[in-house]
């Protein structure tokens, strides 16, 4: 029997979470000892699926594991990976490990960064939900999918609740709680729907993706139920007109907390449209692609004009993810090679991306106590290594080339003007307006003139964070020099997606 | 090494000094610079070799050096990254690998190597100048700049993306190399960011720049999608473009090449500042001269114009294209040069005569001229790059007199503050006056003359008649400023202190002007028309080289005196006026050309922020963000929210209060309550009532038995 890895990879931050709960309060260097300890090895296990994935050329579901679970009504666990989820499972692991990082913060009592207020639940819950995200990732079975993601979506209100920011957090929680609960019912009507649907069509009733795939489902069934799958799920995505949870659930939520709601929750909704969306319900998808590419082309340039105006930090990045995952759902949209390889490249590269952004924010905000960019400045003198991080991360954000961003958004733009050019000339508006509010927010928190009251209160940035910035940063830097390491493993799970809708 | 492999190695030394420079060097000032000026040198030798490999090679149109290797793969190929050198190439490679280095090394000298550390500089404002005792007094003398290492990583990443430009091989990497250098010019023209016009120039600039970066690669993304490759090599082949150029679209009518050819140019019109997305030049002078001499002159504006000859077989096919090509270009030869006659800063003048001499080309190029652009761009980038370091070089003299003075309200780069520097600062002055020659086009010595007369030649011999006299206009006052620039600032006497003490800069400084001012002159010479002056020459060497990069030898157009003419009058005739109308102008207020719509640049930046910039708040702020997120979208949300809320205490109140609380729950539990009381009673707790009731309704149930069973 073959090492089970990706049932570890899931259960690892799960049982850590156990183990952080038994320590004791006050014991909170242990508490966070453990955490990074569980997230390093989830990391280096899903660093080590990704490699193995490249290097040997694998193509379609691997490192399949499957247990039966409830075997009357066809539920099992069902683990497995393929080209589009591997580099998600990967981001996955990463932002648990930055973000731990990032949490560990400075005691000293001058800076009290990072998080200091009861570390041992906050870790706990936050490994809670990195659980319920590697997860989905790896499901394949439906029902598992619909369990994980549940899973990940509900420390989301404690974490928010608890160690948010008091002005909003209530309300955000709550906001975010609703968006997603309602859109995951709707999503999970269509499901059940499809279960039922595809039990008497083939006699078989289960919930498993690759059974369900090959369902037969008739023109008129797909077209009545991929709105509701798709944008149920596509909710957790931030696509417009529903993505308003989105930016007041970053505002409100801590940083590492943060991190993971742009860095990886927002993927699991783009992830899980298009795994039981499109893949599921290829006539539909075929059916509805131009609601969604309307719906994505909005979001495209209506986030960057939001995230241009935003005098909070916080919101302004908020604001550019829905333009983003606006990217990222155009090139779902498309239902073309380049333009789903590119939706697949851009969910881990604005993961990563925006994971950074977060993280150095989090940073300023818990040296400076503020996050309106207004008051401040100067910040590049303090924390250089900070501010070197976050313009590669807008360099990255705005598409230059020799960065993971342009990788992504290149194929997204090509399979784009292919389908519909001009909806590719209105969404590049976008790229003039992100470069000009991410090039003016640098410019004044960075190097602009220093407000007197931040004058000496500023301190540079952790070792731990250094390590956290750098990480990233390479992964960016890596995939826009290399994108051979990523782009053909997209490819291959593309190329299944593609033969799902007829070999369009 | 095989010349492929070279050409592969020409962009890579700078990189690494740039990444040398940022990890480990950035605190020794001089092991940065000879770092970067060392990759300078090595890029420069590369690119030398492989030019003379490719003068020598035969054909080299036809078979040029390549190769490539695949980089991002896409849904049926790769794109591909590689390298190309075909006449074109290394003529650009030529100029780019000269200019690159003399810049680096004046970069050494600029800011001040040697120098003692200022008294009160910090990093992110030009340096003030420190105090050093010298025989017992002290006196202030220019400081080293505090972020030194810095310039020089950033002008090495700079020279990474000029050259990656000039070598690829395809649409791709070019435009990696053009964004690597918008990025690089936004933190060069922003680099003493401590100044708020700085940051402000800085971002314009790269802005500006974007959005012709947008349209070029939505041209980029057709022509993939049209043509399946972005290789030069691919585009070109005769079919391919017999496919574009006829292939209609849905756009003004043009065909599919001409509006790829649009969406390209109008990545020209940002990059090499034409109208109407020039506004961030001027302002890009802002940055350190260096920067102004490499960035907004020699190469990186010349990138726009290199784009479009390199382009020029796929967009030449499109006459409407073309159109606009001409007019945008001698539109803007003629538009800037009006500006830079009212200008007083010594710096901007050059800016608005880099607009203008970038306008020749674009024209040039409008008029099917392949081989004069080719060729002023050349030429231009010399003369060009000669100029503003010699501007440079008396801004630094200027800078001696004003520190040594003390008076520190002298500006030093007006020219008014200036005079007489022919004295103090000779090598500067000689050289400067061989660029400004180039400039106006000084006959027969010059290598401006012989390029512009080029492109004069062909608008004239293509019968592009207006296209012409609008070229000859802007030719006669660019003589004319350049004339009143040397003027005021060379010749004449010094009008400030100041000037009086202005001072010879460094050898680092003045051997690049020397070796500059020989190419001014002499590279010229290599395109001398075969029939000029009706005499039978030697061929053109440019004309035969260059031309043969296009699969077709462009012919050359016939001599005419007409031409020749009006080449001779308008440079002369300018380089005289602008000497007579300025040698006694002794202030701004006495120069009759201060015109307000000129010297405000005909109010575009205000005409812009008026329909542009204003707008695009208005909307992102009012229109997407109150009156769509917060007012629609959250105004649906929280009406859901208050309906929700609305419809639960509704049913809290009249349904569930009302009706299942008070009347079915409450009212079950009250009939209970009641009933429970009445029969009270009955709970007597004697024997006998219950024997008797018992014995009651056993009579009652038996006759009812009785009653039931008799009757059926």
């Amino acid at each position: 029997m073959t090492f089970p890895v990706l049932s570890v990879i899931v259960f690892t931050p799960l049982t850590a979470a156990l183990i952080i709960l038994m320590i004791p309060a006050q014991r909170k260097t242990e508490a966070r000892g453990v955490a990074l300890a569980a997230a390093t090895f989830a990391l280096l296990l899903s660093l080590w699926v990704y490699i193995q994935y490249l290097t040997q050329h694998l193509t379609g579901y691997q490192f399949v594991e499957k247990y039966d679970w409830l075997p009357m009504l066809g539920i099992s666990l069902h683990f497995g990976v393929d080209g589009i989820s591997a580099p998600l499972v990967l981001l996955t692991g990463v932002v648990m490990f930055t973000g731990v990082l990032i949490s560990w913060g400075d005691n000293n009592p001058h800076v009290m960064a990072g998080i200091q207020d009861r570390p041992r639940e906050f870790f706990a819950f936050l490994f809670i939900l990195a659980s319920g995200v590697f997860g989905v990732f790896a499901s394949l079975d439906l029902f598992m999918l619909f369990f994980f993601y549940e899973i990940a979506v509900f420390p989301m209100y404690l974490l928010i609740v608890i160690w948010g920011w008091i002005q909003t957090r209530e309300y955000a929680a709550m906001k975010l709680t609703l968006y997603l609960f309602i859109g995951s019912v709707v999503a999970l009507v269509g499901a059940l729907a499809m279960y039922w649907v595809a039990g008497r069509n083939t006699g078989v009733y289960t919930f498993d993706m690759l059974q369900l795939e090959k369902a037969g489902f008739s023109a008129s069934f797909q077209n009545l139920w991929f709105l509701p799958v798709f944008f149920g799920f596509a909710v957790l995505g931030g696509i417009w007109p529903f993505h308003n949870w989105s930016p007041d659930g970053h505002v409100a939520a801590p940083t590492a907390v943060s991190m993971f709601h742009a860095g990886v929750l927002m993927k699991l909704g783009a992830f899980a449209a298009l795994r039981v969306g499109i893949m599921l319900l290829p006539e539909g998808a075929k059916h509805w692609s131009w609601v969604i590419m309307l719906c994505a082309g909005v979001a495209v340039v209506y986030g960057a004009f939001i995230a241009f105006v935003q005098t909070d930090l916080k919101y302004m990045i908020g604001f550019s993810s829905v333009s983003h995952m606006g990217l990222v759902m155009l090139g779902l949209s498309t239902l073309d090679k380049n333009g789903l390889t590119g939706a697949g490249v851009q969910m881990f590269s604005h993961g990563v991306m925006t994971a950074l952004f977060f993280a150095v924010t989090g940073m300023i905000y818990d040296r400076s106590h503020t996050r309106q960019i207004p008051e401040l400045g100067g910040m590049n003198k303090v924390m250089p290594f900070a501010a070197i991080g976050f313009i590669i991360g807008g360099l990255v954000s705005m598409g230059m080339p020799g960065f993971s961003g342009f990788i992504a958004e290149f194929p997204i733009f090509l399979g784009v003007w292919q389908s519909q050019w001009l909806v590719a000339v209105i969404a590049s508006i976008s790229i003039i307006i992100t470069a000009a509010y991410i090039m003016m927010n640098i410019r004044k928190v960075f190097f602009g003139k220093m407000p007197e009251k931040l004058e000496g209160h500023m301190t540079d940035v952790t070792v731990l964070d250094k390590v956290a910035i750098t990480t990233l940063c390479v992964l960016m830097i890596g995939i826009g020099i290399f994108p051979s390491v990523m782009v053909p493993m997209v490819q291959t799970g593309v190329q299944h997606i593609l033969t799902l809708l007829g070999g369009a | 090494m095989t010349t492929e492999t070279l050409i592969w190695l020409i962009p890579l030394p700078p990189i690494l000094a740039f990444f040398l420079i940022v990890l480990f060097t950035n605190r020794n000032k001089a092991l940065s610079h000879t770092i970067a000026v060392g990759a300078a040198f090595l890029s420069w030798l590369g690119g030398m070799i492989v030019f003379a490999r490719a003068i020598g090679a035969p054909e080299l149109g036809r078979e040029p050096f390549a190769s490539s290797i695949n980089w991002i793969p896409t849904a049926d190929t790769w794109l591909k990254i590689g390298v190309l050198i075909d006449p074109l190439s290394a003529a650009v490679l030529f100029f780019v690998a000269w200019t690159v280095l003399m810049i680096f090394l004046y970069s050494v000298g600029y800011h001040n190597f040697g120098q003692p550390k200022g008294d009160h500089d910090i990093a992110g404002l030009p340096p003030h100048g420190a105090t050093i005792e010298e025989h017992g007094h002290k006196h202030t003398v220019p400081s080293i700049e505090p972020m030194y290492s810095r310039f020089f990583a950033f002008i090495s990443l700079f020279a990474f993306g000029m050259f990656t430009l000039v070598v690829s091989d395809n649409l791709l990497t070019l435009f990696v190399g053009w964004e690597i250098m918008g990025l690089c010019s936004y933190l060069l023209i922003g680099f003493w960011y401590g100044k708020e016009s700085a940051r402000n120039a800085a971002i314009k600039a790269f802005m500006t720049t974007r959005i012709g970066d947008v349209f070029m690669l939505l041209g980029i993304v057709f022509i993939y999608s049209a043509t399946g490759s972005l290789s030069y090599h691919d585009i070109f082949q005769p079919q391919v473009l017999h496919t574009l150029a006829s292939v209609p679209t849905p756009i003004f009518g043009l065909s599919a090449a001409g509006l790829i050819g649009l969406l390209l140019f109008i990545g020209t019109i940002g990059k090499s500042a034409q109208f109407p997305l020039h506004v961030w030049l001027p302002d890009a002078m802002e940055g350190p001269t260096p920067v102004s001499a490499m960035i907004h002159a020699a190469t990186m504006v010349s990138a726009g114009v290199y784009m479009v000859i390199r382009m020029f077989p796929l967009i030449s096919l499109d006459p409407h294209t073309m159109t606009v090509i001409a007019v945008i270009g001698s539109f803007t030869a003629l538009f800037a040069a009006t500006i830079a006659v009212a200008q007083n800063d010594i710096k901007r003048v050059l800016a608005y005569s880099t607009i203008s001499q970038l306008g020749y080309m674009i024209a040039a190029l409008g008029v099917g001229a392949y081989v004069a652009a080719a060729f002023h761009l050349i030429t231009h980038a010399f003369f060009k790059a000669l100029l503003f370091l010699g501007s440079g070089s008396v801004i630094h003299g200027m800078e001696h007199g004003v520190l040594h003075t003390g008076d520190h309200n002298v500006d030093p780069q007006n020219m008014f503050n200036m005079g007489g520097l022919r004295k103090k600062m000779p090598i500067t002055f000689w050289t400067f006056l061989i660029g400004g020659f180039a400039l106006s086009g000084f006959p027969l010595l010059t290598a401006g003359f012989w390029s512009k007369d080029e492109i004069f030649t062909e608008a004239f011999g293509s019968g592009h008649i207006v296209v012409f006299v609008v070229l000859a206009l802007a030719a006669f006052l660019t003589a004319f400023y350049t004339m009143r620039q040397i003027t005021l600032t060379f010749l004449g006497k010094p009008r400030t202190p100041a000037a009086e003490h202005a001072q010879e800069t460094r050898w680092t400084m003045t051997v690049p002007l020397i070796v500059l001012s020989v190419f001014a002159i002499g590279y010229g010479w290599v395109g001398i028309p075969e029939d000029f002056l009706g005499l039978h020459l030697n061929p053109s060497w440019f004309h035969e080289f260059v031309g043969s990069t296009l699969a077709v030898m462009p012919e050359a157009v016939p001599f005419s005196w007409i031409v020749l003419g009006t080449s001779l009058v308008v440079a002369l005739g300018g380089l005289f006026f602008g000497w007579l109308v300025y040698r006694n102008v002794q202030s701004a207020a006495e120069d009759k050309l201060q015109i307000p719509v000129l010297k405000n640049k005909y109010y575009f930046d205000e005409i812009y922020d008026f329909l542009f910039v204003k707008p695009s708040y208005w909307f992102a702020e009012t229109f997407v963000s109150q009156w769509m997120d917060k007012g629609l979208i959250d105004g649906i949300l929280h009406l859901f929210g208050k309906v929700t809320t609305g419809i639960g205490s509704a049913v809290r109140n009249y349904v569930d209060l009302l009706i299942i609380n008070r009347t079915v729950g409450d009212g079950t539990a009250h009939i209970t309550q009641w009933a429970g009381r009445n029969l009270r009673p009955i709970q007597s707790g004697r024997i006998q009532q219950y024997m008797l009731a018992s014995l009651i309704i056993l009579l009652a149930i038996a006759g009812l038995l009785f009653y039931v069973l008799v009757r059926v």
